[in-house]
């Protein structure tokens, strides 16, 4: 098995300091929807002046460089022990030149390791599957955002939410409420209805990998998607939270099977600055996208 | 475009109402958790001043200034100066049990952060005419750009880089007025005609 180390941190390298060109895209749209002059395309303004400076001297988008979470697609015969070495590894050197911020705290002694490892730090799911090349997609994901995230059990009295895409709605537009501009809106949904406690997080957070307008191939959750976008816009929270046309720039969601007695629905935001990058191995030949 | 050069008088500061665009130059200090605790327990809540060193350079800078939450990466030079690599602000709430009399004690005239403050910050800018002027959170590199210089730094070692308390010149940096002197917080303004508009879209008016 090769040695993917520098591979890893070129990875990282390119996840902290390159913005997606879907997700620059959506940040120029709504730079074009807000009013001239007013607080909210200023904010949108900087955001896309940040995101070219970042670019052209390889520096972080965000200091925050967040948590970062690896989908490693591997086909039969790869070692995921020795996948996770080297991602360990990359991590350390990553964070060696600055690509990355010391960023893992021990949650019992409140040390930083100063080099972005440590228990489940970085976060790796790794999958097999059928095809014969290698894929691994890295998103980093910063702790405002994290902080945002919140995992609705319905039925949820308050808002009259039951057990339906109803529901799902009026819980999915409560936590962009209750966010405001903390998140650094404008920011990304990522909704996962049913599954148990934790695989609700963890599908509502792998909708960020999905390009921005890339609808759910399930008719009703693409509609559902496509209504809380245009309802979470109507709020009026905008950049940063400081009033506007765009407060999210898109809603993604996807279902897990759940037991007859739970009913989750799990929000996850992402920040404006969604740094998702994709890397492909097939042979020696190493792509990245 | 308004523009606000440091040390900022009161008449300035007057002038400015939520939702103004301004740019800021001039010199500015970061502090965050660690110097807000450190300048309530030994300049404010005291009788007799920890750090006197630090307290005299402070003063100075401090009147008519400007403070900004924010925890750097900064990297240095090789004749042993410094530079700001990513200079992004932090959630500015977590000085609100103190700012208000940071803001009294030392006359600052603004705060720099992201987030907002609560009533108490608002009150103190009310009464001792301060504004909260907020970065975009996220755009660490084009922040650091606008840092031309790192003047000085106090308590780097006890403290550690993020919190230490930076000097720093800064240039035409855009920021917006989301809390003024006349006691209006853009934050408190969308939140509360934000949840109006849910309340709408859930029928529960």
């Amino acid at each position: 098995m090769q040695d993917l180390t520098d591979a890893f941190v070129e990875l990282f390298r390119r996840a902290a300091t390159d913005l997606p060109p879907d997700v620059e895209n959506a940040l120029r749209q709504a730079y074009e929807r807000e009013e001239p002059g007013s607080p909210a395309q200023s904010v949108l303004g900087n955001i896309l002046e940040n995101v070219n400076l970042a670019r052209k001297q390889s520096t972080p988008i965000c200091q925050d460089t967040g948590t970062p979470i690896f989908y490693v697609y591997y086909p039969a015969g790869w070692s995921t022990i020795k996948l996770r070495e080297q991602i360990e590894e990359a991590a350390r050197r990553a964070t060696a030149k600055s690509y990355l911020r010391p960023n893992a705290v021990d949650s019992l002694t409140g040390k930083n390791s100063g080099d972005n490892t440590g228990e489940d730090f970085p976060v790796i799911h790794f999958v097999e599957w059928e095809n014969d090349y290698l894929q691994v997609d890295l998103a980093l994901k910063g702790g405002g955002s994290e902080n945002c995230g919140v995992q609705y059990k319905l039925p949820f009295n308050e808002l009259h939410a039951g057990r339906d895409l109803e529901g799902v709605r009026r819980v999915a537009l409560d936590a962009v409420e209750k966010a405001q501009g903390l998140g650094c809106a404008p920011g990304i949904l990522g909704i996962a209805i049913g599954g148990d406690r934790g695989t609700g997080y963890e599908v509502s957070k792998r909708q960020f990998f999905r390009n921005i307008g890339q609808r759910s191939e399930t008719p009703e959750l693409a509609d559902l998607e496509e209504r809380i976008y245009e309802e979470a816009n109507m709020l009026g929270i905008g950049p940063m939270g400081f009033g506007g046309k765009t407060t999210v720039l898109d809603v993604q969601i996807d279902r897990a099977h759940r037991l007859p007695a739970s009913y989750f629905v799990t929000v996850s935001y992402m920040c404006w600055a969604c740094r998702r990058h994709r890397m492909i191995v097939r042979g020696d030949e190493i792509t990245y996208q | 475009m308004i523009t606000l050069q440091t040390p900022i008088s009161e008449e300035e500061i007057r002038a400015l109402h939520t939702g103004d665009i301004v740019r800021l130059s001039g010199t500015i200090v970061t502090a965050r958790d660690a110097a807000h605790k450190l300048m309530i327990e030994n300049f404010i809540r005291t009788d007799t001043i920890g750090y006197p060193e630090l307290y005299e350079k402070l003063k100075p800078l401090l009147k008519g200034g400007v403070i900004y939450h924010c925890g750097p990466v900064v990297a240095q030079n090789e004749d042993g100066s410094y530079r700001f690599v990513a200079a992004g602000p932090t959630t500015s709430i977590r000085e609100e049990p103190y700012e208000a009399e940071v803001i009294e004690h030392f006359g600052v005239r603004a705060i720099i952060g992201k987030g907002g403050m609560g009533p108490k910050t608002l009150a103190a800018c009310e009464a001792f005419g301060a504004v909260y002027l907020h970065a975009v959170g996220g755009a660490a590199s084009l922040i650091a750009s606008a840092v031309e210089e790192v003047q000085d730094v106090f308590m780097k070692d006890e403290l550690g880089v993020p919190e230490a308390f930076w000097v720093i010149r800064v240039k035409d940096w855009e920021l917006v007025v989301t809390m003024d002197s006349h006691g209006s917080s853009l934050h408190q303004q969308v939140k509360e005609q934000s949840e109006a508009r849910f309340k709408e879209l859930v029928g529960l008016v």
